[in-house]
């Protein structure tokens, strides 16, 4: 060593430069400075295209998520267990043409909200007079999240209530009530779930249902018989609810066939969607499960073959708890979104973007994950994200909420997480094993993202120049023109906190154009068909989704933008039936109803 | 019918079978990594693995030449490797390449009396969760959810580490963190279970395998390293205590150190009387 004394130096400076690099990363990442940035309307619309005001409580909408209260054998980590049944979907049950709002709650004798659009800017809440209200009653359950459907193909939306409790089915009675028929539907008593997805898997024009079970169904949360009905691990937890695949026999009753079709998983879902992935006209499923992998259902109009870890979506396991398609490149593929958690120095799962790979050699469809190429990557402990063109300019972008326990703004929990959820499955599968929250946050307090498409490859999160500014421990995201205005507003529903409608300004010059699809060979409600839309030569694919994003479903019209001067080509309907209807002579800042030509 | 077996022969397939104790643990390691990732999927991806393995490697072999004059052996740079891109998760690509650097030069750079202080895979991890935070995390998963992976890997690491006469000190760290949760639990008043849970889990076993016995960072004596293991068991509980997410890593960057320090004191001490006895021996028996 005495030989080399000048070596020495200049090897501790680089030494002293590696120990500085990680500062320098963060100061060029501008991590730091992305809370400073204050709404600045005109400068909002000038830089970005849009901004985002909070109006729910002038338009009447005044409510505030009540979790659930779990067995007491839970108390010491009660919020943490007790932390999801906050849910929006957007429908419109009465086709008076302006969408309403359902919200769930989640506390026993609490009760859900229908929120009617009162075409002034306004809602009211109808849910109570309607028959939807009173459903998280004592040895029920509560609720988590609802998904709309025409089952019955009479026009109007009916519900199905997720619930970690007895599962409900509410036929919509033409607008003016709602009739309870889950026995006669062949509902089973009971069902953890906190997904469900409406859409026609074998294409025969009647909506099947698909409901994911999270903790086993032979679990009433609120009389435990043990306390070992925690996942048996972090990251492998095979031991959660069954899956049902509820398939429409078409005179009010299901048939469940879920093992005959080939989807017989146990894993923890928490969000499942689906799509028409491989453009063979049936719709696929992905499934995003919390404590492990993904699976992604492939569907061939019968059957069911999961290929998540043939397809690069589910090998490495993380905590999946959202599933948004979008078609970010303008490349008529859709893009799937699965939100993770990541929590800076503890655990950086990151969130997934997977886009479809262009394979050739008939090795069928695979994926990568881009989300950090994008920039979509890390958005906290993850929530409820949506794919919609918020500022009107022709890409789609990103809107996502997060959050997960917000009490203790100083004190953490995530050291005690971290103890247990390294731990073998006989320790972390049981309850009585974990240690007591004690009014401590867990990924607490934070920032939302907002995330536009530049078109050219990456997102930019703008979401405190735009208005989104709340820290609310976020859940589900819908988006939906909610005043008929060519803008997509959004609607957040948080846990243990306020509904959340923003309402979206939008740059005048920026145009549009909407779909509103009824099947009539295919389900009325026209769930998976397909839009393509040709513009100023590039395209667009966009489907109607029977439910989409964590516990969430956005409203049935489809909304493009199109940026400033657009010229539409076309735009090409593909319906479940099959058929191809294809437009022409559209013009931009008009809503088309389409009715699928007989 | 036998056949006639040259003299000697039978030593030489005993010299194959018998592998240097030096390529032990790197054929180790690489199972445990190769198993956990077929079955498990426990890396971030095989790039950011490769990108830590090839720049310890670089490193390695460029500042060895550089201070030693010669091309070192390359089991430790290896492991540092492969350790890196084994507990380091990060999203990004950079954390890798930076970890490793640290970690290799570290054992160029920070060294008292000819002797570098740190683990390296110890000291590039500790650096990168302290001043990368967020970037990084440690591995915080498990090896599926069977006890028989576990076990495995326990058996498999044990026999291993005590053909390496190096046992003894998995075995005081373990006993003692055991004992600890005990006083965590009381102290605390958090579930047994709970204290309990992170030795069971992967970084545990890479820790406990591949750091703390560390031949090049560890002092000596066997009671020493015993003592040495009881006190980053200890120090660990401190930090514990105070929610230290990355405690053993950190009790290990603090306790191996001083511990090497204080050996070296003690030695010098040692040589000192011992040549004063000599000189004394010398003046009284020319």
């Amino acid at each position: 060593m005495k030989r080399v004394p000048i070596a020495r130096i200049v090897v501790s400076i680089f030494f002293a430069g590696l120990l500085m690099t990680p500062i320098i990363v963060r100061r060029f990442s501008g991590r730091e400075a992305s809370a400073q940035t204050k709404l600045d309307t005109k400068a909002a619309l000038a830089n970005h295209g849009f901004y985002l005001t909070e109006v729910s409580h002038a338009a009447g909408i005044d409510f505030v998520h009540q979790g659930p209260t779990l067995d007491p054998k839970l108390a010491s980590i009660m919020p943490e267990v007790a932390s999801m049944g906050a849910s929006v979907s957007i429908v419109d049950f009465d086709r008076d043409g302006w969408p309403d709002i359902y919200v769930t709650n989640s506390a026993e004798g609490s009760k859900n909200h229908l929120y009617r659009n009162m075409h002034d800017g306004t809602f009211k809440d109808v849910a109570e007079e309607l028959g939807i209200a009173d459903v998280n009653q004592p040895g029920t359950g509560v609720s988590m999240g609802a998904v709309w459907g025409d089952y019955d193909n009479d026009g109007y939306e009916d519900l199905y209530l997720i619930k970690w409790g007895r599962p409900e089915l509410f036929h919509n009675d033409h607008g003016h009530g709602f009739t309870r028929v889950s026995e006669k539907a062949g509902l089973p008593p009971w069902i953890n779930a906190n997904t469900a997805v409406w859409f026609d898997y074998d294409g025969d024009g009647l909506l099947d249902l698909f409901v994911g079970g999270y903790y086993p169904e032979d679990v009433d949360l609120w009389h435990l018989k043990s306390t070992k009905m925690m996942p048996n691990s972090f990251e492998y937890a095979d031991n959660g609810g069954r899956k049902y695949l509820f398939h429409n026999l078409g005179n009010g009753k299901f048939e469940e066939v879920s093992a005959k079709v080939g989807i017989t998983s146990r894993r923890w879902a928490l969000a499942a969607s689906a799509a028409d992935l491989r453009g063979t006209g049936h719709q696929d499923l992905f499934v995003a499960n919390d404590y492990g992998v993904s699976e992604l259902y492939l569907n061939d109009g019968k059957r069911f073959h999961e290929a998540g870890e043939r397809t690069g979506v589910g090998f490495a396991p993380k905590s999946g708890m959202n599933v948004a398609f979008g078609d970010i490149f303008n490349k008529g593929q859709y893009a799937v979104y699965v939100s993770n958690i990541s929590e800076d120095g503890v655990l950086i799962q990151g969130n997934n973007l997977w886009v479809p790979k262009d394979v050739t050699g008939g090795k069928g469809i695979q994926f990568d994950n881009l989300a950090r190429d994008m920039g979509v990557e890390l958005g906290g402990w993850s929530f409820g994200a949506q794919f919609g063109d918020l500022n009107n300019d022709g890409t789609l972008d990103l809107y996502l909420t997060n959050g997960y326990v917000s009490l203790d703004r100083k004190k953490s929990y995530w050291y005690d997480f971290t103890k247990i959820s390294g731990g073998n499955s006989t320790i972390i599968g049981d309850a009585k094993n974990w240690p007591a929250m004690d009014g401590r946050s867990l990924s607490g307090y934070q920032q939302k993202h907002v995330w536009l498409n530049d078109g050219a490859g990456k997102f930019v999160d703008v979401a405190q120049a735009v208005g989104v500014t709340d820290t609310y421990d976020g859940r589900a995201v819908a988006l939906a023109d909610l005043w008929n205005r060519g803008v997509l507003d959004v609607v957040v529903a948080n846990q243990r906190g306020p509904l959340l409608v923003y309402k979206n300004t939008v740059a005048p010059d920026e145009r549009w154009v909407e779909f509103q699809l009824e099947g009539t060979k295919s389900n009325r409600s026209g769930i998976g068909a397909e839009v393509t839309l040709f513009w100023n030569g590039q395209e667009q694919i966009q489907q109607v989704s029977g439910g989409s994003g964590f516990s969430a479903q956005n409203d049935r019209r489809l909304h493009f933008g199109l940026g400033k001067t657009p010229r539409i080509d076309k735009a090409v309907i593909r319906w479940p039936s099959g058929k191809i209807q294809t437009l022409h002579d559209l013009t931009p800042d008009k809503l088309y109803k389409i009715k699928e030509a007989e | 019918m036998t056949t006639s077996v040259p003299p000697g022969n039978g030593a030489q397939w005993k010299r194959v079978l018998s592998l240097d104790n030096r390529f032990m643990p790197p054929l180790f390691i690489t199972l445990i990594l190769l198993a956990g990732n077929v079955s498990f999927g426990i890396l971030e991806s095989y790039q950011k693995t490769l990108l830590a393995i090839v720049t310890s490697i670089a490193a390695e072999l460029v500042l060895g030449h550089i201070f030693l004059h010669k091309w070192p052996h390359l089991a430790s740079a290896y492991i540092t490797g492969i350790s890196v891109g084994i507990l380091l998760r990060s999203p990004f690509f950079w954390p890798y390449a930076l970890c490793s650097l640290l970690a290799i030069t570290s054992k160029y750079v920070l060294r008292f009396k000819g002797k570098h202080l740190w683990n390296p895979s110890n000291f590039g991890i500790s650096a990168m969760v302290f001043l990368a935070a967020e970037s990084v995390a440690t591995l915080s998963i498990q090896w599926g959810n069977n006890l028989g992976a576990m076990l495995v890997i326990w058996l498999l690491g044990s026999v291993i580490i005590w053909r390496l006469r190096r046992f003894h000190i998995c075995a005081v760290y373990v006993i003692s963190f055991v004992a600890l949760a005990f006083l965590r639990t009381w102290i605390t008043g958090d579930p047994l279970l709970s204290e309990i849970s992170p030795i069971t889990g992967p970084e545990y076993q890479l820790f406990i395998f591949f750091m703390i016995t560390d031949p090049k960072t560890t002092v000596r004596s066997m009671k020493g390293q015993c003592l040495v293991a009881f006190a980053v068991a200890a120090v660990e509980m401190l930090l514990r205590l105070d929610q230290s997410v990355y405690a053993p890593f950190y009790a290990l960057f603090i306790v191996g150190p001083i511990a090497l320090l204080i050996e070296m004191w003690l030695n010098s001490r040692h040589s000192t009387v011992n040549a004063a006895g000599s000189f004394d021996k010398g003046l009284v028996h020319p």
